[in-house]
């Protein structure tokens, strides 16, 4: 039965990593590019989460309603006013920018919060848990997941049910005859970063009522979002959400081996399935 | 007209390297303790600025992940002389064949992933480094270790004659990675590089094979920078696995001596390690408004700039201190 509760708990833990993966997906898919701040963005809307129920005394999910607006504005402020300028053919101008970016923010959060580790106290949600078939479910973890399932199935329907997602995929597939055809790529892009960083409110705001978190926290968000992602395979967003449930049954089976092996049974599982699925486990179809 | 790859700004700049570099062998005699540290610490960064860029700005491989084997390297020069019983000096040379040899089946993996994946993949597998020492436990586990006495005095008996052997091994360091760069880079296998960088498909089509000269690429700089790695841990005489395979002393330091210096050329490391120490020695009361500076600077370069200020310098007076292309010169006569 431990081993069965460590799988469950693990499946769950992956809907946290399938909601650190889907806006990095999401970027990647709509704009070739790859967020190396990802991970710092966030933590960063962990603290804004932190700080938005400190001044109002809300409820942490409530908060929500704050931190994910001002994560999507900031998103298409980002993309429209630095990231759109990196965008072409070479590769390194993205890279190296958003990895400028995650050090200005790792220490502007540094110089703001100090190191401390910090938490977003959520009262009686997160020790509030039901029992299922013997098994004690937390209430947390499973609204974690309920809510990335939600997220990855709103931008699944998104993509392919709205005028917005029909852009996205415009854009995606070829930038100048969407243009040709009136969409404005730098508004479309800019449109994307704000989805992804809305997505990364929401398990910035998980995330710090799940754990504590201090401003070098956002390097190990980034990889298991990427792992996640690697795991699933490129393009493929409910993959992405089964990449997360990999990476976390890895991670909660390794640490009950042994705790010191939670983190490295993660990235084994992750270099296993780079070596013998090296386009993950549900590669889109391509064509 | 003739063609000739040599130009009166880099006999030059020949002459007058070599004087400095008379001058720097000498620094035991004329600096203080703590400007040969810094001097030292100095060298080992322009190594790694250079070797990044190696891969980066002429391989295209974007690592984030080069801490893998730095810290590989500073513990393999723990565990060679500590149960290897290896002199430093030998250790350090076999901690860049063990950091080539752990880079193949490194390369063999994280090549799979293509661009940007491949620089988070990098990150990825320097975690995994971390983690896998953090567990040797006889090596000091999550804590770390210090480097024997005894090992630290079988270098040298006084203190000052070890200071200027560790400064000297960096200098050299610098030295050989330069020179190393230069001469790759001058050969078939550098200019077939640089054919990749500038088309890989027509680089491709002339029968370069691509897979093999990037690998060529990783494994060796790999080799060096554990070899840089050996020596940085020589210097500090202490390990730990947050210490050893920090992603913002080794790369992102790196990353930024690369780009403000100039990306893709041999010049832009050197002046970049100069602005960065520059800034550091002047800036880093600050703490960490001084990273974010750094950072900025950086994005605006970047973003501006994206040849760094060698770029600007070569854009404007067309000069190459280290002569790699060839050019025509027309006849003075008519």
């Amino acid at each position: 039965m431990d081993w069965v509760n460590a799988i469950v708990q693990g499946t769950l833990l992956g809907g946290l990593y399938a909601l650190f993966a889907a806006g990095l997906s999401l970027i990647f898919g709509v704009m070739r590019l790859v967020n190396i701040a990802h991970g710092d963005l966030i933590v960063l809307a962990a603290y804004l989460g932190l700080t938005v129920v400190a001044a109002t005394g809300w409820h942490p999910l409530l908060a929500l309603v704050i931190v994910v607006p001002v994560m999507g504005a900031l998103g298409y402020a980002l993309q429209r006013g630095v990231l759109n300028q990196t965008l072409g053919d070479d590769l390194l101008p993205p890279l190296l920018v958003t990895f400028g970016l995650s050090v200005i923010i790792q220490n502007a959060l540094l110089e703001g919060y100090t190191a401390d580790p910090q938490k977003i106290s959520a009262g009686a949600l997160e020790t509030a848990s039901f029992q299922v078939a013997g098994l004690s479910l937390g209430v947390l973890p499973v609204l974690t997941f309920a809510m990335a399932v939600a997220v990855i199935g709103g931008l699944q329907w998104m993509f392919y049910h709205t005028a917005l997602g029909r852009a996205f995929r415009a854009v995606s597939d070829n930038q100048e005859i969407a243009q040709l055809m009136g969409l404005n790529r730098r508004h479309v892009f800019g449109l994307a970063m704000a989805l992804s960083l809305g997505v990364v409110a929401i398990a910035g705001v998980l995330l710090g009522i799940r754990t504590s978190f201090d401003p070098s926290a956002g390097g190990a968000r980034l990889i298991f979002g990427f792992e996640a992602v690697i795991i699933g395979g490129l393009g493929n967003l409910w993959g992405t959400l089964a990449g997360g449930v990999i990476l976390g049954v890895a991670q909660t089976l390794g640490a009950k081996i042994d705790p010191g092996w939670q983190l490295l049974a993660g990235h084994i599982a992750f270099l296993i399935v780079l070596a013998v699925r090296p386009n993950g486990l549900f590669p889109r179809v391509s064509g | 007209m003739r063609v000739t790859r040599t130009s009166r700004a880099a006999r030059v700049a020949a002459v007058i390297g070599a004087l400095v570099l008379i001058v720097l062998i000498a620094a035991p005699w004329w600096a203080g303790r703590a400007d040969l540290r810094l001097l030292g610490e100095i060298f080992l960064y322009l190594a790694l600025a250079s070797l990044w860029n190696l891969m980066a700005g002429y391989a295209g491989l974007v690592s984030v992940g080069q801490q893998a084997f730095v810290g590989f390297g500073g513990y393999m020069l723990f565990a060679l002389t500590i149960f290897g019983g290896l002199p430093p000096v030998v250790a350090i040379a076999g901690a860049a064949i063990l950091g080539a040899l752990i880079a193949v089946p490194v390369a063999l993996l994280l090549f799979r992933l293509r661009g940007a994946y491949f620089a988070i993949g990098t990150w990825v597998m320097a975690e995994v480094f971390r983690l896998s020492f953090a567990q040797i436990s006889a090596l000091g586990g999550g804590s770390g270790s210090s480097l024997p006495a005894d090992i630290v005095r079988s270098i040298a008996d006084s203190r000052e004659t070890r200071e200027a052997v560790a400064y000297w091994m960096a200098l050299g360091a610098a030295m050989l990675v330069i020179a190393a760069v230069y001469l790759f880079l001058r050969s078939r296998q550098g200019l077939a590089l640089m054919a990749i960088r500038d088309n890989e498909l027509a680089a491709g089509s002339l029968g370069i094979d691509i897979w093999r000269t990037k690998f060529v690429v990783y494994i060796a700089t790999a080799g060096l920078t554990a070899m840089v790695g050996a020596l940085i841990f020589l210097q500090k005489l202490r390990i730990s696995p947050d210490a050893a395979f920090s992603v913002n002393d080794w790369t992102a330091f790196v990353i930024f001596i690369v780009v403000i210096g100039g990306i893709g050329t041999i010049e832009g490391p050197i002046i970049g390690t100069l602005v960065f120490f520059a800034l550091r020695e002047t800036l880093a009361d600050l703490g960490t408004t001084y990273l974010i500076v750094l950072g900025l600077v950086a994005i605006v370069v970047m973003l501006k700039a994206p040849r760094g200020i060698w770029g600007l310098i070569r854009a404007r007076y067309d000069i190459q201190l280290f002569p790699l292309g060839y050019r025509v010169i027309p006849d003075q006569k008519d």
